[in-house]
């Protein structure tokens, strides 16, 4: 009879407690998160197929892809995609957000609509995309032929370049409504008696952004396009759902490429070295999250 | 007048380019595969017809598809802001030794891409059998889930006061009773960002369903427009359209009724 509270106060204590309630969450991501992501090193340095474990092969596998030009293309492209569409990102963003800041009336309308691409499922408003990019019924091929701009339908998808630019654009479309809520909080942050004292002094508009404004958002500026390029670097539905990596492996990218040749192919040891060789971008970029993180 | 411009004109631009897909799939689900194949004005509709939705409903898998991602998105929301809350809680409230190492893996563990797990993770999901197994992508998704909401309501728990639970832990209170007694229905607020904020990411995973799905019964509704109302070259954006639509309007509604909490839980994502 004693026994009861004396296990339940011991239960209670918040160096017991504390375990056993992060056991859930430790199962969790101790299971199917950490051990994959070392599954992950390992099966890249194995001949591993679906169906067959395979055997240690040390770095063949990264020989291998790093020879493959279209790896290399994969490479390059995951590359410029992110920093192309990061750029639009955060230029776009933040003057949507400079736009957003200035009260009128219908703010709090536009602010809603905004967020929509963001909560809207990828795949589902990448299929109307890629529907307006049609190359017979292209809505926006329609319009620029109306206007007499154009003389015949853009294929869009069908020609590397344009397939790539369309790609960022729709990334761009999909993530600028993330950058301008952030920059919106940091604007809304900032004091207003610094653009006070700046009018003060004579400064015009444009000097007191450079001075004032475009400073105190860095902190933020390293959070969202270092947060966002993780994601970015590593993007699947977009691309998968508008191109596949087409024409011809254009825009192939890390994650894509991993897919078809893990999955569709089969050769797993080689997807996993493909799908674990971002990762040294990220550690970087990880970092830098961290730091900005910690420094707030 | 020039004030209203510098404001309006811009924000229209932002406004058409950003709705433009939405506006698309209004324009064209409600079409006729006829009046689509004419090639007429694509801005109008010329004949209004909700055909595409009876075909996509009767014809396709579709319900079943829509039904699945419902019950996984409910069941990952629950589950994961269930483990956050009491892992949070530990964190930040009971401070056992270890709980800082705790929160930067939990960290550290929100930055890990979906995209460099899912190859290793299709070999343990296969040696589990779970393979083809819906319910499976409930521990799945609450692999990213748990770590964001987790990281959400340590900000949110920070911020509440201790002199609460001082109170009650002199009144005798356990501290499990003050985790469900004290603290829960102050953290209500913090709760429901991390539910909705799990709702909205489970309704828009696309890659591990691809994945680790294979029969029609088993998938969502994005894997399963993708992979089995696209066939070959035909494409049928009627139906497509309609089915994009359906599958966009829960997202849509519970944004639209936690509008404000979305926006916060953003803003603080990037502030905390």
């Amino acid at each position: 009879m004693i026994r009861r509270p004396a296990l339940a106060a011991r239960l209670d204590s918040p160096r017991v407690l504390g375990y056993l309630l992060i056991v859930p969450a430790a199962i969790i991501l101790l299971g199917l998160l950490a051990y994959p992501l070392l599954l992950g090193i390992w099966l890249s340095l194995t001949s591993a197929t679906i169906g067959n474990p395979g055997q240690f092969i040390g770095l063949q596998n990264y020989a291998t892809i790093f020879a493959d030009p279209i790896f290399r293309g994969a490479a390059w492209y995951s590359v410029f995609y992110t920093i192309c569409a990061e750029a639009g990102k955060l230029v776009l963003g933040l003057a949507l957000a400079l736009l957003l800041n200035q009260r009128f009336r219908g703010y709090r309308v536009s602010r809603a609509l905004m967020l929509l691409p963001w909560v809207a499922p990828t795949v589902l408003s990448a299929l109307a995309w890629l529907w307006l990019l049609d190359p017979q019924f292209s809505a926006i091929s329609w319009l620029l032929l109306r206007l007499h701009l154009i003389h015949s339908n853009i294929d869009f998808l069908g020609h590397p370049w344009s397939a790539r630019m369309s790609l960022i654009v729709v990334n761009i479309w999909r993530g600028l409504p993330y950058f301008a809520i952030g920059y919106l909080a940091g604007l809304q942050s900032i004091p207003k008696d610094l653009y006070e004292a700046a009018a003060i002094d004579g400064a015009d508009g444009w000097q007191a952004f450079r001075r004032i404004t475009w400073p105190l958002l860095m902190p933020i500026t390293t959070i969202l396009v270092a947060f966002s390029s993780i994601f970015t670097l590593t993007d699947f539905q977009l691309i998968w759902t508008i191109t596949h990596g087409g024409p011809t492996d254009a825009t192939q990218v890390f994650t894509t490429l991993a897919y078809q040749r893990a999955i569709s192919g089969g050769q797993l040891g080689e997807g996993a070295a493909i799908a674990v060789s971002p990762i040294v971008i990220m550690i970087v970029l990880a970092f830098f999250v961290v730091r900005s993180v910690r420094e707030k | 007048m020039n004030r209203k411009l510098r404001i309006y004109v811009p924000l229209a631009l932002y406004g058409v380019f950003l709705m433009l897909p939405f506006l698309w799939m209004l324009l064209t689900a409600f079409k006729s595969d006829q009046e689509l194949s004419q090639g007429l004005n694509p801005f109008w509709i010329a004949h209004p017809t909700i055909s595409q939705f009876t075909n996509l409903l009767t014809q396709t898998a579709y319900a079943q598809w829509f039904a699945n991602t419902l019950f996984i998105s409910i069941a990952a929301t629950v589950l994961s802001v269930f483990v956050s809350y009491i892992t949070a809680y530990a964190i930040i409230r009971l401070r056992f030794p270890g709980s800082q190492v705790v929160s930067t893996a939990i960290f550290l563990a929100y930055i890990v891409p979906p995209a460099i797990l899912f190859i290793p993770l299709a070999t343990v999901i296969i040696q589990l059998h779970w393979f083809d197994k819906l319910w499976a992508l409930v521990p799945i998704y609450a692999t990213f889930l748990v770590p964001f909401c987790t990281w959400l309501l340590i900000g949110f728990l920070k911020n509440i006061p201790r002199e609460l639970e001082e109170a009650a832990r002199v009144d005798g209170a356990s501290n499990l009773a003050i985790l469900w007694r004290i603290i829960f229905p102050i953290a209500i607020p913090g709760l429901i960002s991390a539910a909705i904020f799990s709702f909205t990411l489970s309704w828009n995973e696309y890659l591990y369903a691809l994945v680790f799905m294979s029969s029609s019964v088993n998938k969502t509704v994005s894997v399963g427009m993708t992979s089995e109302l696209i066939r070959g070259d035909t494409f049928q954006w009627g139906q497509l359209m309609a089915g994009a639509l359906i599958g966009v309007l829960p997202a849509v509604l519970v944004y639209f009724f936690f509008v404000e909490y979305y926006v916060a839980g953003l803003a603080g994502s990037v502030k905390e």
